[in-house]
């Protein structure tokens, strides 16, 4: 069945970019776990074993039509939903929210995969119409409420940073769409009216942690303390930093989980602004390849996909890599390819692996 | 490949308009992706590179850390404010592996200048070491006044060993109370991964028993943290900022402390249980266990010695009789079948049975304790003599379900879930709990045990109190409580007391007044059981009990030359006043023998002490 205008069309650009920043991730890991006292060399392994498994998921995700997915987006988003459900009755509760759900040996964050969930049925819901000047606001009823559904479930477990991951994909998306002015400009001024409501049904670490982001002082004991360690690690690094495995912030432990949340920086801090500015490029390469890839594609689902995922890696990137250098609140959003853990590496090895059918079948569609 | 049929399903673009216009939207997103990119560089290229010298220097005088603080445990008062349980202060030496380099050598130096040995500090810090090596882990607990002075005398010698000023439990009137207030134990690792447990950390006390236990989490307080840059050898130089820890809540316990203490030495060093409450509100007031066990000496760990000697005692010191032991309750039993009787129409007031010492079940004859009978009486001179006939005739027409309901509607055989762990269930037996334990269906002749207390039937004294309580004031089954109120140490209130309902005995006015008048009657009437501990001025209202350890022999009535331990226990049941009552109780002494004479007057030298000196006891 596999066309070989397929292998011909493989996007080595994709996978390269792809294997570089697992590679990033991968080294950087290493010296998170392995410099100071945690000692935890399994974290490592684990994390190159997920590295595999990521790239039999882009294999697995790109070897059939991209069609078949826009064909079962809603049994995609609804089993997805079903699993956002199932963690809320069975899931397991670690750090006082109810996020994972243990299925034999691999426990699993349903949370990550609705990021792709949601991208996946806007891009059904969006495709279905053309309109060169933008949404109107009834057009938007539908798309509001296939984001609430995840979202509030999300809310309640409660994951802030990934519900507002989920909330500014599904955004993008829709202003890819473009939206009327006119709505656009009501829109705005509903947000903006409904932030003192938001506010006082955020649970009180929540509004601690806005709080501690205005004003780090505020709570230099707790999420302020590991905003300002985090900042002295970065800036400690300098232009070439203090070398690998020699990060002092790092192996004393004054980074709070510094091989997922604040991993880079671990890099900022061993590697200088010379690695860390490095790494910006990749992602930056790497956005522009996902744009360039809906650039080349004649299918409108096709587009809309390819800016979903790339705008997933945009704003994981922008939160998590803004947090640690004090510049967004403390929210736990992990680095795409560079963070540790499991789930996040899948959902982000799937989305490469949406780009990629996409690409290879960029010729084939006209 | 398939062939495209539904054009809703893929939108081809094709139109050149359409092609400028997704140019257009992506190059915007290029723009975005690129500026915020840009954005994020700024930020880095600011603190690596305008700011990094200055980081650079923090990071390499990051003396800066993160203490805890310790908050101090909250006080418990029993219901008059007489404090129990305190704190003192107490002195602990740490050692902060980072500072201590080379922490051989140091350790050295401690050993020798305190005469603690070396193999001891190692084995501490092994067993309590964190991943974090600038966290102080704890060397020995409550060190002397003397070691304090010499450690400070060589502070400067000792580079990371630090001491810290604690608090230690303190508890007043030695081995009062002790099974009710409990002690506080380290943290084990077990209970260190669970999710309750997840603000504990190794080293930690935490309590183990009675109320420290069972209020632990208001007692506990909230950890405070204090920023504090130290010197190069771990002394602190300065607190940058603190943040409080916040002291616990104390806890007033419903207990009477003057009353509990008189109920302690009534028992007079015999194994034995106290429960007392106020029938109104389920409050109790005394809850005894004896022989009891010094709680001072668990602080900072039992010794091997005592803990052995504890378990080794016959008497089970650190079993809390009142809510664990586990007795048949006997004769006391008898106002729950009189009860049943009555209210399931079997018997009247007026019903009689004739008593000659016994009666033929089944084809053997079934005892009464009297040998020469009781003769012809009614069911309220049955419960006054306490006639076993009288009661095995009202059971076998009642059957052993009927009974059990207004047992259970009382609280007896099932937890009452009063705030303390492991209290035990008990058992009232039913047909369909023979059936799913021993899968044999009941026997009527079982019936006859059963309708005096005994056979499978099995109470604690609190269950028994509970239900005494509930006939005092009228049929109401409420929840015992021995919290009294939590507040801050501010005065603040935390949780107030709220009584809980928790049954209702089934039967009507007219039949409790019934049962009431024959308990009555045990003290009060020419012929009862108790007739002897009747009090002067005081109206008490109560039953006597004589719990079997084995089988009676069969031409013995009771034979006072058993051994101790093969004696049967001495219950009495009791509330007092008659009228509008103020105390209810259950007194049960192992192996004491006859209800009349070894629980009753406990029971009555209680109730006057606590009903005549209440005013000058400020109750």
């Amino acid at each position: 069945m596999i066309d070989r205008r397929l292998i011909k069309h493989f996007d080595w650009v994709l996978l390269t970019l792809v294997l570089i920043l697992g590679a990033f991730g991968l080294i950087t890991i290493y010296s998170a776990v392995m410099a100071g006292v945690l000692q935890q060399k399994t974290i490592f392994w684990k994390q190159l074993i997920w590295c595999g498994v990521g790239l039999v998921v882009v294999t697995i995700v790109f070897s059939f039509h991209y069609r078949m997915i826009d064909r079962l987006a809603y049994w995609i988003y609804g089993i997805c939903n079903a699993l956002l459900i199932g963690v809320l009755i069975f899931g397991k509760t670690i750090g006082g929210s109810q996020r994972w759900l243990i299925l034999g040996p691999v426990s699993l964050q349903p949370s990550e995969l609705a990021k792709i969930a949601i991208i996946i049925v806007l891009a059904h819901w969006y495709s279905k119409s053309t309109n060169p000047l933008g949404l109107s606001l009834s057009e938007l009823v539908v798309p509001a409420i296939l984001l609430l559904i995840p979202f509030v479930l999300i809310v309640i477990q409660p994951d802030l940073g990934t519900a507002m991951v989920i909330a500014l994909i599904a955004a993008s998306i829709t202003l890819y769409k473009k939206i009327e002015k006119k709505t656009l400009i009501f829109i705005i001024v509903c947000f903006t009216g409904a932030i003192p409501i938001v506010w006082s049904a955020l649970k009180p670490y929540q509004k601690q942690r806005i709080l501690t982001f205005i004003d780090p002082e505020r709570d230099s004991l707790g999420a302020g303390y590991h905003i300002i360690q985090s900042k002295i690690a970065i800036g400690s690094g300098m232009i070439t930093g203090k070398g690998y495995l020699q990060g002092t912030q790092n192996a004393l432990s004054f980074l709070p989980e510094q091989h997922t949340d604040f991993i880079f920086s671990v890099l900022a801090e061993e590697r200088g602004l010379a690695g860390s500015s490095l790494l910006l490029v990749f992602l930056l390469i790497l956005m522009i390849w996902g744009l360039n890839i809906a650039h080349s594609c004649r299918n409108l689902f096709g587009v809309i996909l390819a800016v979903g995922v790339t705008a997933m890696i945009f704003w994981q990137v922008v939160i998590n890599i803004g947090m640690v250098m004090g510049l967004m609140p403390v929210v736990g959003v992990p680095l795409p390819f560079i963070s540790y853990g499991g789930s996040s590496m899948l959902t982000n090895m799937i989305g490469i692996g949406l780009l990629m059918n996409i690409s290879m079948r960029r010729f084939m569609m006209k | 490949m398939l062939a495209l049929k539904d054009p809703n399903i893929l939108h081809i673009i094709t139109q050149n308009t359409d092609i400028d216009w997704h140019r257009q939207r992506l190059t915007g997103a290029v723009i975005i992706s690129i500026t915020a990119i840009v954005v994020l560089f700024v930020r880095l290229f600011y603190l690596q590179v305008m700011q990094g010298d200055e980081f650079r220097r923090l990071s390499k005088t990051n003396r800066i850390r993160l203490q805890n603080i310790e908050p101090s445990r909250g006080i418990i008062f029993d219901r008059k404010g007489v404090v129990l349980v305190d704190n003192r202060p107490s002195f602990n030496l740490y050692i902060i592996l980072k500072d201590a380099e080379p922490v051989n050598q140091t350790l050295k130096k401690l050993s020798d200048y305190t005469g603690i040995s070396i193999t001891v500090l190692q084995a501490a810090i092994k067993k309590n070491k964190t991943a974090v090596p600038y966290k102080k882990v704890l060397l020995k607990k409550y060190i002397g006044r003397n070691l304090l002075a010499v450690i400070e005398a060589h502070r400067y010698d000792l580079p990371g060993i630090i001491i810290d000023v604690n608090t230690r439990r303190h508890y007043f009137d030695n081995q009062s109370a002790a099974h009710l207030i409990g002690y506080l134990g380290e943290i084990n690792p077990n209970d260190l991964k669970r999710e309750k447990y997840k603000n504990y950390k190794s080293g930690d006390q935490i309590g183990k028993f009675g109320i420290e236990k069972a209020a632990d989490a208001y007692l506990r307080g909230n950890l405070g943290r204090e920023r504090v840059e130290v010197d190069a050898i771990g002394h602190r130089i300065r607190v940058l900022n603190t943040q409080d820890a916040t002291t616990g809540n104390n806890v007033y316990l419903t207990i009477d402390i003057d009353l509990q203490r008189k109920a302690e030495s009534l028992l007079d060093n015999k194994a034995g249980s106290i429960v007392a409450l106020e029938p109104d509100s389920g409050r109790v007031l005394v809850l005894v266990s004896t022989p009891t066990f010094d709680q001072n000496a668990f602080i900072g760990g039992v010794s091997h010695k005592y803990w052995r000697e504890l378990l080794s005692n016959p008497n089970r010191p650190m079993q809390n009789k009142a809510i664990q032991g586990l007795y048949p309750p006997a004769s006391t039993y008898k106002l729950v079948t009189a009860m049943a009787g009555l209210q399931e129409g079997v018997i009247n007031r007026h019903s009689t049975y004739f008593c000659p010492g016994y009666l033929n079940y089944g084809g053997r004859p079934f005892r009464c304790w009297k040998k020469g009978g009781h003769g012809t009486l009614n069911v309220v001179q049955a419960i006054e003599q306490s006639c076993d006939v009288f009661f095995y005739h009202v059971g076998l027409r009642l059957g052993v379900d009927r009974i059990a309901k207004y047992a259970k509607a009382g609280g007896l055989g099932a937890r009452t879930g009063i705030d303390l762990d492991h209290e035990s269930s008990g058992l009232i037996p039913t047909a369909a709990w023979k059936k799913k334990k021993m899968g044999d269906k009941w026997r009527r002749g079982e019936t006859l045990s059963i309708a005096i207390g005994q056979g499978y039937n099995q109470t604690t004294p609190l269950q028994m109190a509970v239900y005494m309580a509930a006939v005092a004031n009228g049929g109401t089954y409420y929840k015992p409580a021995i919290i009294y109120e939590i507040k801050t140490t501010g005065g603040d209130m935390v949780k107030p007391f709220k009584k809980k309902v928790a049954g209702h005995l089934p039967v009507s006015a007219k039949n409790l007044a019934i049962v009431s008048q024959g308990l009555w009657d045990v003290v009060n009437g020419s012929r009862g059981t108790a007739r002897a501990y009747k009090i002067e001025g005081i109206e008490m209202v109560g039953k006597t009990g004589t719990a079997q350890v084995f089988s009676r022999k069969k031409d013995s009535e009771y034979s006072d030359d058993l051994p101790d331990h093969l004696k049967a226990h001495a219950w009495f049941v009791a509330y007092a006043p008659a009228e509008n009552p103020k105390i209810a109780m259950a007194v049960m002494v192992e192996h004491g023998e006859h209800g009349s004479s070894a629980a009753a007057p406990i029971a009555s030298e209680l109730i006057k002490t606590y009903l005549t000196e209440r005013e000058s006891m400020k109750f």
